[in-house]
């Protein structure tokens, strides 16, 4: 069962949203309903389901519906019609009580612009959803003390909210949702309002977050690098339709109209996305002196048909080839190093994406992103992803 | 040529309601009645020395050491102006009439800023209460409530509360709609989101308010005192009816102290709050 599965929703605002449908139904745009109406398609049949534990992208221009989308889904806007269904259980006919149940103890917004309690200390803001419930004092004292450290806050507690900078405060509205330990996060552009710095620091804060916490995430964001960064998979919203939804591979390669090609491209220019921002984590690393049949058994395990070596600290040594790594074990032979792949494509993880490309289409294998030490920080797969979208650009 | 009176009618209206509801007016009265002379005998009781430290001492902890001393500087004045006993009359009438303003004014404020249909009715009556000058109050509660201190705590209610419920309903939608979505988010009820969230950020702009109502009680001593009201009032109004310049010049001065004592006390309040 999908953790939320969003079935058909509509919100259209205005005096008559009902009286709407037939107009949708006959496929007049959004313009033309405003106009003839004066009405506003917010959402227009949205229909998704997301995974537990998935992170779960929305993306689009201004004005295409996500932050009502999200609303929606805690019913801080209440949909015209359509199903939302939260661990199978319809969220639209649930009463007031139950809605207040679900908001309490099932999810937690982060907001654009934090959103904080003016009035209240760090530490209470981080305590409000535990305080409502009718938590005793000194158990939400504690539970908020440590989400605090886990953000980076300790020390801050009794620190007043604009006491705080943009990055700091948004820790605190994280804080803030994690400490009723809800199953779902909703971001609505959670990082939007963050300089580019600090933008990227609580990027990758949230998703080192996210590998210990598996949460289920509905993230908003208009900005593609942070879609591709965070997103399992990403829908592209345009006039309250969600007109795609997929991997970000397959957003990126296989647009599903102009408006997605036109989205992806746009962002495309305005942005260098570095070997950094899309390399990933290697699915297996060994030492050398752990030998053949161990280099074996991790590939098997992992799929996979060839295992990177590194020695100290990360250093890369190279790479073995699965049958290579067979031969040495039926040789009874225990030292990797005769068969090491040491000539392996390399980049560092501020090289612009163009750059890479040469390089990704002479070798077979993944290009692996070290440092000056030659550390290996991550590598990169999926070399035809970026072709793609580069060779669309001009 | 064309005539229409509409005054008339508006004498059968007072006419039914005082033949029908005498008995609620009566009530009003005396609630009101005992209400006030109650804060003038708690008032009065004290010896006027031992008060003024009081109140010095409530000023100090509220406002700080130059209104203190301002309080205890200005009422020493008044008192030896032998004015202290129509001053708390004033005082007792003021406070009665200002506390029952607010009492109804907050609530009613609170109600329009969560209903917006409230709002839409309550706007424009408000409007129109602020436009009506203060003497055309004395009409109604004269005629309800006969002659003395109730129809003049009444028409000052009356005259008092709109910025009461204009701030409250001010502040309450000045909440930003993200903070007020984030208390919704973690699923407050409204009652929670009301007393933990809404109120405590309207704090300061709810005290404006509650200085307004009293600066504006306060405006009505004078005029309230043509019914009878008492206090500093009818000393002005001695002062002007007799040609006893001294005596409204003395009264007046007494007025301005008790205004400026009253305004630094309540301002401070909503300063410290808000900090
Ligand atoms: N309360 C409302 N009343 C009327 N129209 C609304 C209301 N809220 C949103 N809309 C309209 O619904 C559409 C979707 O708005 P929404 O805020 O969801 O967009 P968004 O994708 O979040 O945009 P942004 O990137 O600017 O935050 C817009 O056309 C907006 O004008
Ligand atoms: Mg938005």
């Amino acid at each position: 069962m999908p953790k939320i599965e969003v079935k058909n929703i509509y919100k259209i605002f205005g005096s008559r949203p009902k009286s709407i449908f037939p107009h949708l139904e006959k496929g007049m745009s959004k313009d033309e309903i405003l106009e003839k109406t004066g009405h506003t398609v917010g959402i227009n049949s949205a229909s998704f389901q997301v995974e537990e534990g998935e992170t779960f992208v929305i993306m689009g221009l201004s004005g295409s519906g996500k932050s009502t989308l999200i609303r929606c889904l805690n019913r801080l806007i209440e949909p015209t019609a359509g199903e939302v269904l939260i661990d199978g259980e319809n969220i639209l006919e649930a009463s007031h009580q139950e809605l207040l149940r679900m908001r309490q103890k099932k999810m937690a917004m982060v907001f654009q612009r934090f959103a904080l309690f003016p009035h209240r200390t760090i530490v209470t803001n981080v305590e409000y959803g535990l305080e409502i419930q009718g938590v005793e004092d000194q158990i939400r004292r504690e539970k908020a003390y440590e989400v605090l450290e886990m953000v980076g806050l300790k020390g801050y507690e009794e620190s007043m909210p604009d006491q705080l900078s943009g990055g700091m405060q948004q820790r605190v509205g994280l804080a803030r949702a994690l400490a009723t330990d809800p199953d779902v996060l909703l971001m609505d552009e959670a990082f939007s309002a963050l300089d580019p710095l600090i933008k990227k620091e609580m990027q990758d804060e949230l998703l080192e977050l996210q590998a210990k916490m598996h949460k289920t995430i509905i993230f908003i964001t208009h900005d593609l690098d942070e879609a591709l960064k965070l997103g399992d998979r990403i829908a592209v919203m345009k006039d309250g339709k969600i007109v795609q939804i997929g991997t970000p591979e397959e957003i990126l390669t296989d647009p599903a109209n102009a408006y997605v090609k036109e989205f992806v491209q746009d962002v495309d220019r305005t942005k260098i996305i570095t070997a950094a921002t899309i390399m990933r984590k290697p699915d297996a690393v060994m030492a050398p002196k752990e030998g053949p049949r161990v280099a074996v058994r991790k590939m098997e395990e992992a799929g996979i048909s060839s295992i990177y070596v590194t020695g100290k600290d990360k250093y890369l040594k190279g790479l073995v080839r699965i049958e290579d790594a067979v031969r040495l074990a039926k040789e009874g032979k225990d030292n990797l190093e005769e068969v090491i792949i040491k000539d392996i494509p390399t980049t560092a993880p501020d090289t612009p994406m163009v750059d890479l490309l040469p390089v990704a289409a002479t070798t077979s294998y993944p290009i692996v992103v070290v440092d000056e030490d030659n550390k290996m920080l991550g590598i990169i797969v999926r070399v035809s992803v970026i072709s793609g979208i580069i060779g669309r650009g001009d | 040529m064309f005539t229409l009176h509409i005054g008339p009618a508006f004498e059968a209206l007072i006419d039914w309601l005082t033949d029908n509801f005498s008995g609620v007016f009566d009530l009003i009265r005396k609630v009101l009645m005992s209400g006030i002379t109650g804060l003038e005998d708690i008032l009065l009781f004290l010896p006027s020395l031992i008060l003024i430290v009081i109140f010095a001492l409530v000023a100090w902890k509220i406002a700080g050491r130059g209104v203190a001393a301002f309080t205890l500087l200005g009422f020493l004045l008044i008192v030896g102006m032998e004015l202290w006993p129509q001053t708390m009359k004033t005082l007792a009438l003021v406070m009665a009439s200002a506390l029952i303003a607010l009492v109804i004014g907050i609530p009613l404020g609170i109600w329009a800023a969560r209903n917006d249909m409230v709002e839409k009715f309550v706007r424009p009556v408000l409007d129109f209460m602020q436009t009506m000058p203060a003497f055309v109050y004395l009409i109604p509660a004269v005629l309800f409530f006969k002659l003395g201190k109730v129809p003049g705590a009444v028409a000052t209610v009356i005259f008092s509360m709109p910025p009461a419920v204009r701030l409250t309903n001010l502040g309450i939608r000045q909440v930003p709609e993200d903070v007020v979505e984030a208390a919704k988010s973690f699923g407050s009820t409204p009652r929670q989101l009301l007393y933990k969230v809404q109120l405590p950020i309207a704090t300061p702009t709810i005290l404006a308010g509650v200085n307004q109502t009293i600066m504006l009680a306060l405006s009505m001593v004078v005029i309230s005192a043509m019914i009878g009201a008492g206090g500093l009032g009818s000393e002005v109004l001695k002062g002007i009816t007799q040609l006893k310049i001294g005596l409204g010049f003395e009264s007046g001065i007494a007025v301005v102290i008790l205004a400026m004592i009253l305004d630094r006390i309540t301002q401070a309040l909503g300063g410290t709050k808000s900090k």
